[in-house]
């Protein structure tokens, strides 16, 4: 399609149902899908002669820990032929599997991985579902929001042992996160924002 | 008799010269033909992205020199490119033409890395040599703009840290007139070299199906005939104001992917010529009190100034809630950022793409049924840093 305008339209109509919500904003069309409509969606973006997305940029996740569904997956196409990139997303529950697109977009693999090692998410029908970027042996998820940034072992040489060894961290001072909170006026768009909060209370 | 021989397991790395950093890669050989890659990658991870997290926006630019540590202020660029669309600020025109300038010197940075060290892992020494030197010249121009030979923390949102010190732009200048000779040197060392056409022709070839299904980027797919430069189809800052050309390869294998660089680096130097012609006296960053620094002789006069300064490296500034990808093209292929940010002076999210990442992956797919010995000049062309491949 040759605006994002045009896209958005082809999209909402060939796919109405499945699409729950799209938004163009920054030149880039988000659009909010369903977990189980994911194949059927990613499949008619790459293959549909109007929309060619042929290349998966990347695979992310965010976590919102105070959500019912936790972990909200991220991905990003990219139209080489109609210059445009879309941003596809859902929400999932922390103990749901995913569809992997792997059988899709060969690049899935290690992006899938990477989700799941830093954030636990499961996939199905993956062919090679490893830990990638932590260290052999990692315990936990460190791009979860309850995941301390110090991480909860850290490693030495030991000279007695001979060996490298892990044990808990410990910090001579506590990571401290100050709070900078202030009545500095902020940007302009800022103000607007907390005045209309402070009328909504 | 015949004999059942079982397949034999390699382990290359992860502390090996032609490795190009922390990579261990488990190779199953039948005979010298390897049968499969498997790459094992994060021995250098440092946690990036949840670092950033716990970092106001100025403080995670340092971040960003620390992934394509050859080419430092790319990445910078992705980043400042992200918070400025969000925080919709206009960066003045002599800030947009130092960090084209800037991002063209990384760019001819790490190429000469890439193609001197892909040459020394074929056997050749002298290139890198020459290579080197013109690096260090580089770097210089990296120091005295930033204060650092590497991590530069120069490209900031709304423009740049401060402006280039006198004399620096005639230096550049002297700079693009002699650097195309050294080009020539090192192509009349490379270009029709016996040995290095043998060991790069018809090596590791990838096909445009399978660089588009396996998200390359950058010279990885305009080694493969693709036209596609993020700084020609989504030009950022000032390069839809300047004239250059895209270089493609032919064949899609090493060789091509090495005559793609070399002709990149001769128009990063057309490119910089031109931002130096064009560029005029002005300010260098945003002028905006709330989200770039106060010039520093002003702290012992202005109050306002003071506040500001004090402001913003304590709290930062805050960026409205929002969502975005930007992208640039970096030397290696396209470097993305995916921020998120809540309203606070801290990103919420910021998801880090880099191309490596992607090329690596390849790995299986571009060696399998290559000799051993082919897989330092795969992996060479590859363009692999591992700062950025493993965050």
């Amino acid at each position: 399609m040759k605006t994002l305008i045009e896209l958005e339209k082809k999209i909402n109509s060939e796919l109405n149902t499945k699409i729950n919500s799209s938004e163009i904003k920054h030149d880039q069309l988000y659009i909010e899908v369903d977990k189980e409509d994911l194949i059927d969606v990613v499949l008619f973006l790459k293959t549909n002669k109007d929309t060619k997305f042929r290349q998966l940029i990347d695979i992310t996740a965010v976590d919102y820990p105070e959500q019912s569904k936790r972990f909200k997956l991220v991905y990003l196409f990219l139209s080489h032929e109609f210059n445009q990139r879309i941003i596809l997303s859902y929400y999932v529950n922390e103990n749901e599997v995913i569809n992997s697109l792997t059988s899709i977009f060969p690049a899935s693999n290690w992006m899938e991985r990477e989700v799941f090692d830093m954030y636990g998410i499961n996939f199905k029908n993956h062919p090679d579902l490893r830990r990638i970027l932590t260290d052999y042996g990692f315990e936990g998820h460190p791009l979860r929001k309850d995941f301390p940034l110090t991480g909860h072992t850290e490693v030495r040489y030991s000279e007695d042992k001979k060996k490298v060894v892990n044990e808990p961290v410990k910090l001579e001072q506590n990571y401290r996160n100050f709070d900078y909170e202030s009545p500095w006026e902020g940007t302009k768009y800022i103000k607007q924002q907390t005045n209309t909060n402070d009328k909504k209370n | 008799m015949t004999k059942k021989i079982k397949n034999l397991n390699l382990n290359f790395g992860p502390q090996h010269p032609a490795a190009h950093g922390v990579l261990r890669l488990i190779l199953e050989l039948d005979g010298e033909v390897v049968e499969k890659a498997d790459p094992h990658i994060g021995l250098l991870h440092r946690g990036t992205e949840k670092l950033i997290e716990n970092k106001t926006y100025m403080q995670a630019v340092p971040y960003f020199d620390r992934l394509d540590y050859v080419a430092p202020m790319n990445q910078e660029h992705a980043f400042a490119l992200a918070v400025e669309k969000i925080l919709q600020i206009e960066v003045p025109a002599r800030a947009q033409y130092i960090r084209v300038i800037f991002c063209e010197i990384g760019r001819i940075l790490s190429h000469i890395l890439n193609v001197t060290t892909q040459a020394l892992d074929v056997g050749a020494l002298t290139p890198s040599l020459w290579g080197f030197e013109e690096r260090e010249t580089l770097m210089t121009f990296y120091e005295r703009a930033s204060g650092s030979r590497l991590h530069a923390n120069y490209f900031r949102a709304g423009g740049v840290h401060q402006d280039l010190p006198a004399g620096l732009e005639e230096d550049i200048a002297k700079f693009c007139e002699t650097f195309p000779k050294i080009i020539n040197d090192l192509e009349n060392l490379l270009t029709d070299n016996r040995i290095f056409k043998q060991r790069n022709v018809d090596i590791g070839i990838v096909k445009k199906e399978d660089a588009l299904d396996y998200s390359f980027s950058g010279v990885m797919i305009r080694g493969s005939g693709v036209p596609w430069d993020l700084r020609k189809s989504q030009p950022y800052d000032c390069y839809d104001q300047l004239e250059f050309k895209i270089p493609v390869g032919k064949n899609g294998d090493c060789y091509d992917r090495y005559l793609c660089r070399i002709e990149e680096m001769k128009e990063s130097v057309s490119i910089i010529k031109q931002c130096l012609s064009k560029m005029e006296k002005g300010p260098i960053k945003s002028q905006d009190g709330k989200i770039t620094p106060p010039p520093k002789k002003e702290l012992k006069q202005s109050m306002e100034a003071l506040i500001h300064h004090f402001k913003l490296f304590t709290e930062g500034y805050r960026v409205p809630k929002d969502e975005i990808y930007t992208a640039v093209e970096a030397p290696k292929g396209e470097f993305g950022v995916y921020l998120i940010s809540d309203g606070s002076s801290k990103p919420y999210k910021c998801k880090i793409r880099a191309p490596g990442f992607s090329h690596l992956q390849s790995m299986d797919y571009l060696i399998k049924g290559h000799m051993l010995a082919d897989v330092p000049a795969v992996l060479g062309s590859l363009d692999i840093v591992f700062g950025e491949v493993d965050r």
